[in-house]
């Protein structure tokens, strides 16, 4: 899993059918020091994140799937959480 | 998945017959500014896109899926056409001191 930022959220009216209901946020992952790092994905949300939120995304389509609660969904991104801190001790 | 402008289009006459049928687009990613990003590539479109249109695809072994029960040699799939996004919470673009 990474962490990423919302950034925020994407609106498609056709899509695939596995896709109904789902929310899709853009969200940019983020490095050390919660630095930018790589380019920004869209990702399906299954916990209800906002924009600016720090989250926790699998980027793996079967534990996508899972988070969708769908099988064989074309997905391969998925919001699994929303994070309140991250401990690093040194 | 990531959002992209379809660029173009592919025509194969002689392929994997696994993809007869499937329409084959090329695709320049975007970033959340609509600006383009990173290579383009060859998706297989499972929206009813076309030449010009913003799209998200999905890439992996998950791109096969829409074409079930065929099993699609694909990597990439178009799997929405978008309408809008928002990208009010985009880091701010670094500074070119």
């Amino acid at each position: 899993m990474i962490v990423g930022r919302v950034v925020g959220p994407l609106v498609a009216t056709q899509k695939h059918r596995k896709f109904e209901g789902a929310t899709l946020l853009l969200v940019q992952p983020l490095g050390e020091g919660d630095m930018p790092r790589g380019p920004a994905l869209l990702a399906v949300d299954t916990v209800g994140a906002g924009v600016h939120e720090k989250v926790l995304l699998v980027l793996d389509g079967r534990a996508a799937g899972d988070a969708m609660q769908k099988k064989a969904a074309p997905v391969d991104a998925a919001i699994v959480g929303i994070i309140d801190h991250i401990d690093i001790p040194s | 998945m990531q959002v992209a402008l379809v660029i173009g289009d592919v025509v194969a006459t002689r392929k994997d017959a696994a993809l007869s049928g499937l329409k084959l687009l090329v695709l320049q990613p975007l970033d959340p500014a609509g600006q383009p990003v990173g290579r383009t590539l060859v998706a297989a479109d499972a929206a009813g896109a076309g030449v010009g249109e913003q799209v998200f695809f999905v890439r992996g072994r998950e791109a096969a899926f829409p074409f079930y029960p065929v099993e699609a040699p694909v990597d990439a799939a178009i799997v929405g056409i978008v309408d809008h996004w928002s990208a009010e919470g985009a880091p701010a673009p670094a500074s070119q001191a």
